[in-house]
């Protein structure tokens, strides 16, 4: 309770004391290429794999013939929007970014550079977090929505490659009785995936004390408990949302 | 002029520094001197608002720092300039980037004006053609140095110097040394310099402070830091070799 309350009032440290628009506009923008453009090819590769797995293994668990073919490719588009895109790629963006933000602000803790900004009269966590996660929040969307097109993009080719499902089977059972609340429900995930993942590894990072042995610490506590918040709002957003 | 007020600091329970006070002098080069682990460091961030002291307070010209609200303590720091320990240059940046940073946020200079302060710094601390290089691709005196000019951009009234020699050879060391007492009198800006290096006391120490076990013992020039009376400055004093035949002779 204690590590909740001190998160708590580190988020309410970002919006005091702040510099120009101009400048988080700056390192908005710089943190958005780092976040979003830099993780695009990972993001596409691993999606692109979790949509051709998802499309063999249904078909592999398919046995009843009265089931028709195009059942397939609803069940990954469904699964793709309503969990593996968001969640997944959640995991995956809380390994990669979330762990160079606990890593490169523990560093700059170690090494005095955070002790430096506060010294110039800067608000050190408004300067270097709220830009993280205000790109987080402009970013994982995208990337999430990169994540869902490629995963049904590769199902659709594996399917046809391997003769699993004609592609007209596959287009027509991904647009069959679509309710596009999913991208709704996908989005609002990813909004909150986004803040916990940006937010709790910053403060991970942010109050490493030590040296370079409690910045691998504070890199490792930022992703797992990143992925904890993650899977725990997971759950909690499913019972909150969707209901019918 | 800074003046500090029965400074005490503990941290779980262990005393760190009790009951300091005194005033560091404007247009000098002032030093707290000690063994390490005596809290000269702590002294110094609790100085700059690093740290709240547990009792105490700070006055800068008269301006109470420790008792001040964000605004009025964010509005004294921008009359600070400081050199941390290993230079704490921001390592995305380039040397330029860095001295530039200051004045990138805290002022709305046009870039021309900021180009020239920054290459002006640059130069005052012996620094030229490095604008573009990146802090791992330069020296740890050469870090140093750009701490120096990043610390002095803002045309500083305070500047605060953590243990400025530490890592750096003799000749590197006497550099650093000089500059900081060189920038402190042209500037006529009030100057404190954590230390436990006896060339910097000898050489620049105009006023020097002595802690030892967290507690102030003995303040005066580097005239009479010699003949102190004090036994722990003495140990101190003349634990290197320099010292110990300078004794001798004496």
């Amino acid at each position: 309770m204690k590590g909740f309350g001190r998160y708590i009032l580190f988020l309410g440290t970002l919006v005091v004391r702040m510099e120009s628009f101009k400048t988080y506009y700056r390192l908005t923008l710089e943190e958005c290429l780092q976040i979003g453009l830099k993780s695009v090819a990972l993001v596409a590769l691993v999606s692109s794999f979790m949509g051709a797995v998802t499309t063999v293994q249904t078909a592999y668990n398919m046995v009843s013939p009265l089931i028709p073919r195009y059942v397939i490719s609803q069940v990954v588009r469904e699964m793709t929007i309503l969990e593996l895109a968001p969640t997944i790629i959640a995991v995956i963006f809380a390994g990669k970014v979330g762990s160079s933000m606990a890593g490169g602000l523990g560093t700059m803790r170690i090494t005095e550079q955070i002790d430096a900004l506060e010294v110039m009269g800067i608000n050190s966590t408004s300067y270097l977090v709220l830009p993280k996660i205000v790109a987080s929040l402009l970013m994982y969307p995208l990337l999430v929505i990169v994540a869902g097109v490629c995963s049904m993009v590769a199902g659709y080719l594996v399917g046809g490659i391997t003769g699993i499902i004609t592609p007209t089977d596959y287009i027509y059972g991904i647009r069959f009785y679509f309710d596009d609340y999913s991208v709704t429900f996908a989005m609002i995930k990813s909004f909150v995936f986004a803040f916990l993942i940006s937010s709790i590894s910053s403060f991970k990072g942010y109050h490493t004390q030590g040296g370079a042995l409690e910045v691998g610490i504070a890199t490792t506590a930022a992703v797992t408990t990143s992925v904890i918040a993650v899977l725990s709002a997971d759950y909690l957003l499913a019972q909150l949302l969707y209901v019918r | 002029m800074l003046k500090i007020n029965h400074i005490s600091k503990s941290f779980a329970g262990r005393i760190v520094i009790e009951d300091i006070s005194g005033e560091f002098k404007k247009g000098h080069t002032n030093l707290i001197i000690g063994s390490s682990g005596t809290g000269k460091s702590v002294l110094l961030k609790c100085i700059v608002g690093l740290i709240n002291p547990d009792t105490g307070s700070v006055f800068y010209d008269l301006r109470n720092f420790t008792d001040a609200d964000k605004e009025m303590k964010a509005e004294i720091r921008r009359e600070i300039g400081m050199l941390f320990q290993g230079g704490a240059l921001f390592d995305s940046k380039s040397v330029e980037a860095n001295v530039m940073f200051p004045l990138d946020v805290l002022t709305k200079m046009p870039m021309d004006e900021k180009l020239d302060r920054v290459n002006f710094c640059l130069q005052r601390v012996g620094l030229e053609n490095v604008n573009k290089k990146m802090p791992s691709e330069i020296s740890g005196g050469m870090k140093k140095r750009v701490g120096i000019a990043r610390a002095i951009v803002n045309n500083p009234n305070y500047l605060f110097c953590d243990e400025p020699n530490s890592g750096l050879d003799p000749q590197t060391s006497i550099l650093i040394d000089d500059l900081i007492g060189e920038i402190t009198h042209e500037f006529d800006i009030t100057t404190i310099v954590v230390t436990h290096d006896m060339n910097s006391v000898m050489g620049i120490g105009e006023q020097i402070m002595f802690l030892f076990k967290g507690r102030k013992l003995w303040e005066g020039s580097s005239n009479d830091i010699t003949h102190s009376g004090v036994s722990e400055l003495d140990d101190f004093v003349f634990s290197n070799k320099v010292m110990q035949g300078l004794k001798k002779q004496q």
